[in-house]
């Protein structure tokens, strides 16, 4: 069985801040992760292996430094890296994206299972699975919790609703989502670092994938971001110390309404 | 081959470095006081062309006309989100948004409404300001279920062409219409906390939040109908019940082949830890890794009953196992928008800010002064919860005569 991952490379948010003074985001050493979420999806790929047999790819579309990320997904148990990179990507929105991607797949070809993270930390659209999903015609699993079975043409799976969760049964091959419940990332252990340090990353540019010039990049993209900016950030607001009782009696007081209205 | 999608001219460049503060991805240096951007980190968003107003000397390869004709793209839709026949909240927060974008617009407000035996519902919707219902009542859409939804609505919007259509950001909506923007070639923003009009253009401006929270952008698909967005729950006001509204009902037929599923659910297994949803919540009380010990949750629990709120948590509190992971929240758990935030022994990582920053009201207990949920605080407790938080449960069912 071929299992798919599909990994995006994003700043670590633990250190992306607010200049107070020019009210930007400092970058100077926001260091690149693999997008927290995906790490869940590389770790289910490589345990689907370990149950199954089979291969692990990582593909992931971005600028050249994102061979990082697949270098990092080959020290888990990842067996190969594919860096989908071109500047006729760049400004690429969800529709453009996932098309990309899924031209990427179909070269691919022989997949079971596409595996991707719920959603990506820095746009946080939670697009791009299912419109993979769209653009190949497959079925798709979103925020599952749990793969329950897999055998030679389904899966049956576990997806975290708000109010609960349900079990959907698949044929194969199909998409996934996956939200954090489903495992417990491991740690790259020696052997995988040496691999990863070896391997040999794959290049596809837009010229290996037979795409449509015209679905590319920022010209191809239905959506345009037309503004960025920083919201006004939050004001501090009261802070009461002292004894129990009397902070407690005071911000009852202070919130009595808005509870009362928030009820209503 | 040259790339020309971005340019500094450097007759105009005067090195002023204005579009390096603006660059969310701090893709441009100065060299020998020149704007030069780095096109393997530029994204093109166009932030530094905005801040180079002034001087104009930053362009970008603008898109061409757009290739059909918008114009006979006609109203706004709202999906109607409903769970086992019952509307769900966010549906009367579309409609009430919905209401304004079409009154300014001067276009008709249609919900979309897809279940089975279901059709009674549209007078709900009606009254809560939708001019038009679409119903679609097939037993094939009893429940939820991501192909046909997705294949329904594709159906309609190909046979009805809504310039915009809005569904909620929830589980449901977020799976269902990434499928649909793909087929129909719309542009789709996720999550959007703000919706507007352009004056100017007529296009549709969705403002939304990225790197958790840390920037606000503001997105538009201006060559391309439907506009589709997904909005954030508890952000836009719910539409208020006028029970002498008046509107039309249309029963649509849809062939079998868009009815079908090759996914199938086999069970839904409701949540039973507590009953309010903290997506849907008004208040959320939450319990991190200062509660100690799973039993110590029940401090938490017994201040979410006397107020009515869902119970969320930091991460450490799931990954020590003291709640399931669907209540957490944060970047890696869920977004959440309520009235009232009350963080109990939660310090603040920024991976737990971004998934409540935008709730109204935030109340912080923790012990230690220099916690970063203080700087976040509306009002801030600086003290044990063990002590606080049994006194704010008595207060509280005082003060709310419960
Ligand atoms: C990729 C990634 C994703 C993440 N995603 C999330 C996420 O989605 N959500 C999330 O919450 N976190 C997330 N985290 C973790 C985050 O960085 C923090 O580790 C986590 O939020 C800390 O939880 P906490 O505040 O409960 O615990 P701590 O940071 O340990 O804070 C406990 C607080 O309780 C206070 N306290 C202790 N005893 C008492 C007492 N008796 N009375 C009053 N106060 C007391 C302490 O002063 C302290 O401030 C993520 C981390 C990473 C790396
Ligand atoms: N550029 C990319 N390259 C590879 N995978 C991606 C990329 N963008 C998004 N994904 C996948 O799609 C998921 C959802 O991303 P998003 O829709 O951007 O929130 C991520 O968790 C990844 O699995």
């Amino acid at each position: 069985m071929n299992f798919v991952v599909c990994i995006k490379q994003v700043p670590d948010t633990v250190n992306v801040k607010i200049d107070p003074k020019t009210n930007t985001l400092i970058r100077e050493g926001v260091v690149s992760i693999i997008n927290p979420f995906d790490m869940y999806a590389i770790e289910e790929a490589v345990r689907l292996k370990e149950k199954l047999g089979g291969k692990v790819t990582a593909i992931s579309m971005g600028p050249p430094q994102a061979e990082n990320a697949l270098r990092d997904a080959i020290a888990v148990g990842v067996d190969q890296g594919i860096l989908v990179s071109d500047r006729a990507f760049a400004g690429s929105d969800t529709w453009t994206t996932s098309y990309t991607l899924s031209m990427a797949l179909k070269k691919i070809g022989d997949y079971t299972i596409i595996l991707c993270g719920k959603q990506a930390s820095d746009g946080d659209t939670a697009q791009v699975g299912p419109g993979i999903a769209a653009h190949l015609d497959l079925p798709q699993i979103t925020y599952v919790r749990k793969i329950e079975t897999v055998d030679a043409k389904h899966i049956v799976a576990e997806r975290l609703m708000e109010d609960g969760f349900e079990v959907i049964e698949s044929p194969l091959p199909c998409v996934l989502t996956v939200v954090k419940e489903i495992n417990e990332p491991r740690l790259p252990s020696l052997k995988g670092k040496l691999a990863a340090k070896k391997a040999q990353i794959v290049h596809w540019k837009a010229a290996d994938l037979a795409c449509d010039s015209a679905k590319l990049g920022l010209d191809g993209s239905p959506t345009k971001v037309m503004k960025i900016f920083t919201p006004t950030p939050r004001q501090g607001g009261i802070i009461f110390k002292g004894e129990p009782d009397q902070m407690v009696a005071r911000v009852v007081e202070k919130l009595k309404d808005a509870v009362i209205a928030a009820a209503s | 081959m040259e790339d020309t999608s971005i340019v500094v001219l450097k007759e105009k460049c005067v090195g002023c470095t204005l579009c390096i503060k603006a660059c969310p991805f701090g893709a441009i240096v100065i060299v020998e006081k020149l704007a030069v951007i780095d096109l393997g980190k530029c994204n093109l968003c166009g932030a530094c062309v905005d801040a180079c107003k002034k001087f104009k000397a930053i362009i970008i390869r603008k898109n061409e006309a757009p290739k059909v004709d918008l114009s006979v793209y006609k109203d706004v839709w709202i999906f109607a989100e409903q769970k086992g026949g019952n509307i769900q909240s966010i549906t009367y927060e579309l409609l009430g948004e919905g209401r304004k974008l079409a009154d300014q617009l001067g276009m008709k407000l249609s919900a979309v409404l897809l279940g089975h035996q279901i059709g009674e519902k549209s007078a709900e919707l009606i009254q809560r300001g939708a001019d038009r219902v679409y119903v679609v009542d097939r037993p094939e859409l009893a429940y939820f279920q991501d192909e046909p939804c997705a294949a329904v609505l594709v159906d309609l919007i190909r046979r009805h062409k809504p310039a915009i259509m809005l569904c909620g950001a929830t589980t449901i909506g977020r799976s269902l219409v990434s499928r649909v923007a793909v087929p129909v070639k719309a542009g789709l923003t996720a999550d959007c906390t703000g919706l507007a009009i352009d004056p100017h253009t007529g296009n549709l401006l969705q403002t939304r939040p990225a790197f958790g929270g840390n920037i606000m952008a503001t997105i538009i698909t201006p060559n391309h109908r439907p506009q589709m967005a997904t909005v954030r729950h508890k952000v836009m006001k719910e539409a208020l019940v006028d029970p002498k509204r008046t509107g039309e009902t249309l029963i649509q037929e849809v062939a079998a082949a868009v009815l079908q599923s090759r996914a199938r659910r086999l069970k839904f297994v409701p949540e039973t830890e507590t009953t309010t949803n903290i997506a849907e919540a008004n208040i959320i009380v939450s319990g991190g890794r200062g509660l100690q010990a799973p039993e110590n949750f029940s401090l938490v629990r017994d201040l979410a009953e006397v107020l009515g709120a869902g119970v969320g948590s930091s991460r450490a509190s799931v990954d020590a196992g003291w709640i399931p992971y669907s209540h957490q929240v944060g970047q890696t758990g869920k977004t959440v928008c309520p009235k009232i935030y009350i963080a109990c022994g939660i310090s603040g990582q920024i991976q737990h800010l971004a998934g409540m920053s935008s709730s109204d009201i935030i109340v912080a207990i923790n012990k230690d002064p220099d916690a970063p949920i203080f700087k976040m605080a509306t009002y801030g407790l600086v003290g044990d919860l063990f002590k606080i938080l049994p006194l704010l449960t008595r207060d509280f069912k005082k003060a709310l005569k419960k």
